[in-house]
């Protein structure tokens, strides 16, 4: 009730825990975001990116906005970073930037204008709202109505229209995505699967399919290759830049031999000719 | 000085222009299919003009005829009716020009037998002989304007009408040029005229020119005047005149010796209520007459060019006619008839110099002739009686007509009277000189002939073919009866009268017989010199080279062609120069420069366009750099 | 402790994601310095609606939030085209339409 007061004063003092938040995760936000930009990788890049969303998503909390926050944290750091990911991983994600600037000056020039922009911005607003008093949200959405009954309110009441060209403008989103992420092809121009297996056979020397990971081992993750049928590593089953890991094989087989079991058609059982050896 | 609407045949005296302009549009549109028959037709034209002329004239007694055709320019408050004016002194004019014309017409037909371009030279002779009739006819300054340029178009193509021979375009060119010097002052008078009158009809403008202020007439009568010095080869525009006897020699007789270089005595003459109103260009118009006459007459000495020499005679023939129509109303119609009697006996002379020049093989050297009284009688009787009229010989026509100038010349009295008088008289006698001198150099002495070029045989003399030598016989008569005629039986200053007042007997300072016998002994002085320095002993056949200082400047005409270069053409070609270098650096270079300047800063700042995101990002923030940066500024400040 | 330290973190971080557009050539991580120049945005409203009382401000936000997931599922689409044809991600590599 005293914060009501001052409120209706000097506007919402802001209070000390906001500034302890505000302290920590300010900064937080200002390295995850230059993170993105000096990151080389741009998976690490989109990683910093989520840090500085985060931090905001708790901002939004804080200057009550709960709704605000919640959306930020799933559709911003959950629905659209992944997008990000999952394209950049379409794309490839070694494909580092280099740190060579072909612009002639634009670093430079980037950084000055940078340095000038904020310079300019901060103190143009540091100016202007020094005592910018907090009016604060308990007049709206104070007591019985929630901030998310607030927004709807106004949202399904002045901004109704907008909100209406907003769908518009989802749909048409999504429909430009798939017209632009579409390949076109002619009907027919698609290869039966007997084309490809002729094309399989005629130009490559290995007609069949990779092996997969694990086979003949007793662990089936991407490291670990299979095996081929004399204990060996096959090759063709390494994973692209993982290290092959210590295969750790199938125990071998305890029972008797028995006759016309598989080890004694392929010879596999444990001294090579085993089924002959006893 | 009424005037009255035509009728009778004198409506039908438009047919004067519209015949030779017929035969010159036939003639020229025709083609070669025109060639055998062109030289007949263009003669039968203007013979046709020259009858018709003649009974228009009888006709006319004492009137003044308004002939309206059509509306020329109808434009605002100018309006320019085509119309013409046929009174007495039109019909002298009309009576010459066709006339002397139609003579000169025929004569060309032998002359010009040998040229392959024959119809075209009658189909420009038509041509020139519509134009000046258009001149002398039209009844206001316009259509005297038109008929101005048309001579000056037909001269000039007479004269470069063998444009083959450099010499022969050239003089063409600066004919052309220093006609157009005259001709812009004559359209300047125009323009004031209209401009002060709002009419430029000679009936309006004589009617209100009282009206004006003294300046004004002066002004005008002083640009009609550049206008009759360029078109009547007067000072200081006669340089041409000589020149221009590159053209065939039918057109030295019948353009630049009768006809077309009295155009400005007739504009003066014709001019003459503006000049009665303005002493000061009257006195122009005296000092410009008694300066041409004595550089006329002092060139006509030292030249060896028969041509020539005839030109520079009537350079000062025509100082002559300027000299009287400069003295007022007691020299108007002194100056038509001496120009009349001139227009007679110079085409003849000029038509004898052609027959010289046939029988010697286009030689104009006179160094070069000499005996050749008994080779070409005809033309010797013809040329002689000429010379004697244009030197004064008394009681053939000369003596008439310039005598009468003489004396009104001395009746002015006073200082400028007896300067103007003795410069006349003095005249008399040198052109009695240089006559002499041609005529002893040409017809007399021992033959000098030789080739006209290298190469080319020895000419054989031979009198010219009667269809040349018929007209000289005809011209001859009247250069011998004309002046009789005009002064004594048929007096022109009567007939003149309605156009330039009733002659009133002027008060002699002195006696007309003193004067007479005066400028007689003085004409018999320069003969006897003429005889003493040419006919006495040998003509050198090459022009002595050790001559004295005045003999050096007359050969160069008193140096008129240095002086016009010095002081026109060289300023000219310097500003022509400046001018080319200013447009090619100045204009051109700005023009090109901007230009350049444009489509290198556009290449330039195309460059801008790299194709990289990033860079237009970076515009992008470097404007938002700036606005932030404005709006502080506009807050702060 | 005021408001106008959370529009000044708002400023920086524009700024560096500005910068960050500039300087790198990703396409993909250019779209996320887009991304979080928009963030920054959104919190400037977020703040902006406390201080005025009213939820519009937020409502701006939740705007922004929406045209950024379409502008985000677009943008994406146009980078995987460029890269089949391109066999790159690079903005730089697409720079076709210059002088």
């Amino acid at each position: 009730m005293t914060a009501l007061a001052a409120a209706a004063d000097t506007g919402v003092s802001l209070g000390t825990g906001e500034a302890v938040v505000f302290w920590i995760l300010g900064p937080l936000a200002l390295a995850g975001a230059l993170g993105m930009v000096f990151s080389r990788n741009a998976v690490h890049s989109a990683l910093w990116l989520v840090t500085t969303m985060l931090s905001l998503g708790v901002f939004y909390v804080v200057q009550e906005a709960p709704f605000l926050g919640a959306v930020q944290i799933i559709v911003y750091t959950g629905a659209i970073m992944i997008l990000f990911l999952f394209v950049l991983m379409m794309v490839g994600r070694d494909s580092s930037d280099s740190v060579v600037e072909t612009l002639r000056g634009q670093r430079i020039a980037a950084i000055v204008f940078g340095v000038g922009f904020a310079g300019l911005v901060g103190a143009g607003i540091a100016r202007a709202t020094q005592d910018l008093s907090a009016e604060g949200l308990d007049a709206v959405q104070g007591g019985e109505t929630s901030n998310i009954e607030a927004i709807a309110e106004l949202l399904f009441t002045r901004y109704l229209l907008a909100f209406e060209v907003t769908s518009a403008l989802l749909i048409t989103a999504a429909l430009g995505a798939m017209v632009l992420a579409h390949i076109e092809r002619e009907p027919g121009t698609r290869l039966t699967q007997k084309e490809l297996s002729r094309a399989r056979f005629l130009t490559t020397d290995r007609p069949q399919t990779l092996p997969g990971p694990g086979v003949f081992a007793r662990a089936n993750s991407v490291a670990t290759p299979a095996l081929l049928p004399d204990g060996t590593l096959a090759e063709d089953s390494f994973a692209t830049g993982i290290e092959p890991a210590e295969v750790d094989q199938m125990p071998h087989p305890t029972g008797r031999p028995q006759l016309g079991g598989p080890d004694d058609a392929l010879g596999t059982r444990d001294g090579a000719s085993g089924g002959n050896r006893s | 000085m009424d005037t009255v609407p035509a009728d009778g045949l004198l409506s039908a005296s438009w047919l004067l222009i519209a015949l030779p302009l017929a035969g010159a549009a036939v003639l020229l549109l025709g083609g070669r299919r025109t060639d055998r028959w062109g030289h007949l037709l263009g003669t039968a034209t203007v013979a046709i003009a020259f009858v018709i002329a003649l009974a228009c004239a009888f006709s006319l007694d004492d009137r003044q005829v308004a002939v309206h055709l059509f509306t020329f320019i109808d434009t605002g408050s100018l309006e320019v009716d085509a119309g013409l004016l046929f009174d007495p002194l039109s019909a002298v004019f009309a009576l010459l020009i066709t006339g002397v014309g139609a003579l000169i017409h025929v004569y060309s037909i032998g002359y010009m037998a040998h040229d392959p371009r024959r119809r075209r030279f009658f189909a420009y002779l038509n041509l020139f002989v519509a134009a000046m009739l258009l001149l002398v006819l039209g009844d206001n300054y316009v259509a005297l304007y038109v008929g101005w340029e048309g001579v000056g178009l037909a001269s000039y193509l007479l004269i470069a009408f063998w444009h083959e021979r450099p010499a022969a375009a050239t003089a063409a060119k600066k004919a052309f040029i220093m006609n157009r010097v005259g001709d812009v002052g004559l359209a300047l008078a125009i323009f004031v005229m209209f401009a002060q009158l709002g009419t430029v009809t000679y009936e309006g403008v004589f009617g209100s020119v009282g009206l004006l202020a003294g300046g004004t007439v002066t002004a005008i009568g002083l640009l009609l005047l550049l206008g009759a010095c360029g078109k009547s080869g007067q000072f200081p525009l006669q340089a041409w005149l000589p020149d221009a006897m590159e053209g065939p020699t039918p057109v030295s007789a019948l353009i630049h010796a009768a006809t077309m270089v009295t155009a400005g005595v007739y504009l003066i003459a014709r001019s003459a209520p503006i000049y009665d109103l303005t002493e000061t260009a009257r006195t122009v118009v005296l000092v410009v007459g008694a300066v041409t006459l004595m550089i006329g007459a002092i060139a006509g000495c030292a030249y060896d060019d028969i041509k020539k020499v005839l030109a520079y005679s009537t350079v000062s023939q025509i100082g002559y006619m300027f000299l009287a129509v400069g003295l007022g109303p007691v020299g108007y119609a002194a100056a038509i008839a001496h120009l009349l009697t001139h227009g007679f006996f110079k085409a003849g002379l000029f038509l004898g110099a052609g027959s010289v020049m046939h029988a010697m093989d286009d030689q104009v050297d006179m160094r070069r002739f000499g005996g050749l009284a008994r080779k070409l009688p005809i033309t010797f009787v013809t040329f002689g009686l000429g010379y004697l009229a244009l030197i004064g010989f008394p009681f053939l026509s000369g003596y008439w007509t310039k005598d009468a100038i003489i004396e009104a010349a001395l009746d002015r009295g006073g200082v400028s009277g007896w300067v103007l008088g003795g410069v006349a008289v003095l005249g008399a006698g040198l052109t009695a000189f240089y006559m002499t001198r041609l005529m002893l150099m040409t017809f007399f002495g021992r033959a000098r002939w030789a080739p006209s070029a290298p190469g080319r045989p020895a000419p054989h003399p031979h009198e010219s073919p009667s269809v040349m030598t018929v007209p000289m016989v005809v011209l001859s008569v009247g250069s011998v009866a004309a002046g009789f005629l005009l002064v004594q039986v048929f007096p022109l200053d009567e007939w003149l009268a309605p156009v330039f007042g009733e002659p009133h007997e002027a008060e002699h300072v002195i006696a007309p017989a003193v004067v007479a016998t005066v400028v007689t002994a003085v004409m018999v002085l320069g003969v006897l010199a003429a005889w003493l320095f040419v006919g006495r002993r040998e003509v050198p056949v090459v022009a002595p080279e050790r001559v004295s200082v005045v003999t050096r400047a007359a050969r160069k005409a008193l140096y008129a062609d240095a002086i016009n270069e010095s002081l026109f053409m060289r300023p000219g070609q310097w500003l022509t120069r400046a001018l080319v270098w200013v447009d090619n650096r100045g204009v051109d270079g700005a023009v090109n420069g901007l230009a350049a300047g444009l489509g290198g800063s556009s290449s330039r700042l195309g460059r801008a366009q790299t194709g990289f995101v990033r860079t237009y990002a970076m515009g992008m923030l470097g404007g938002a750099v700036l606005v932030a940066g404005a709006l502080l500024a506009v807050t702060a400040g | 402790m005021t408001l106008a330290h959370y529009l000044v973190l708002a400023a920086m971080l524009f700024t560096i994601g500005a910068v960050g557009v500039l300087v790198r050539r990703n396409a993909i991580v250019v779209f996320m310095c887009v991304e979080l120049m928009l963030n920054s945005v959104n919190l400037t409203l977020v703040t902006f609606a406390r201080a005025t009382g009213t939820v519009d401000g937020q409502i701006m936000a939740f705007f922004v939030m929406v045209v950024a997931a379409a502008e985000v599922v677009v943008g994406l689409a146009i980078i995987m085209s460029i890269y089949r044809t391109r066999r790159s991600a690079s903005v730089d590599d697409a720079n076709l339409l210059k002088y």
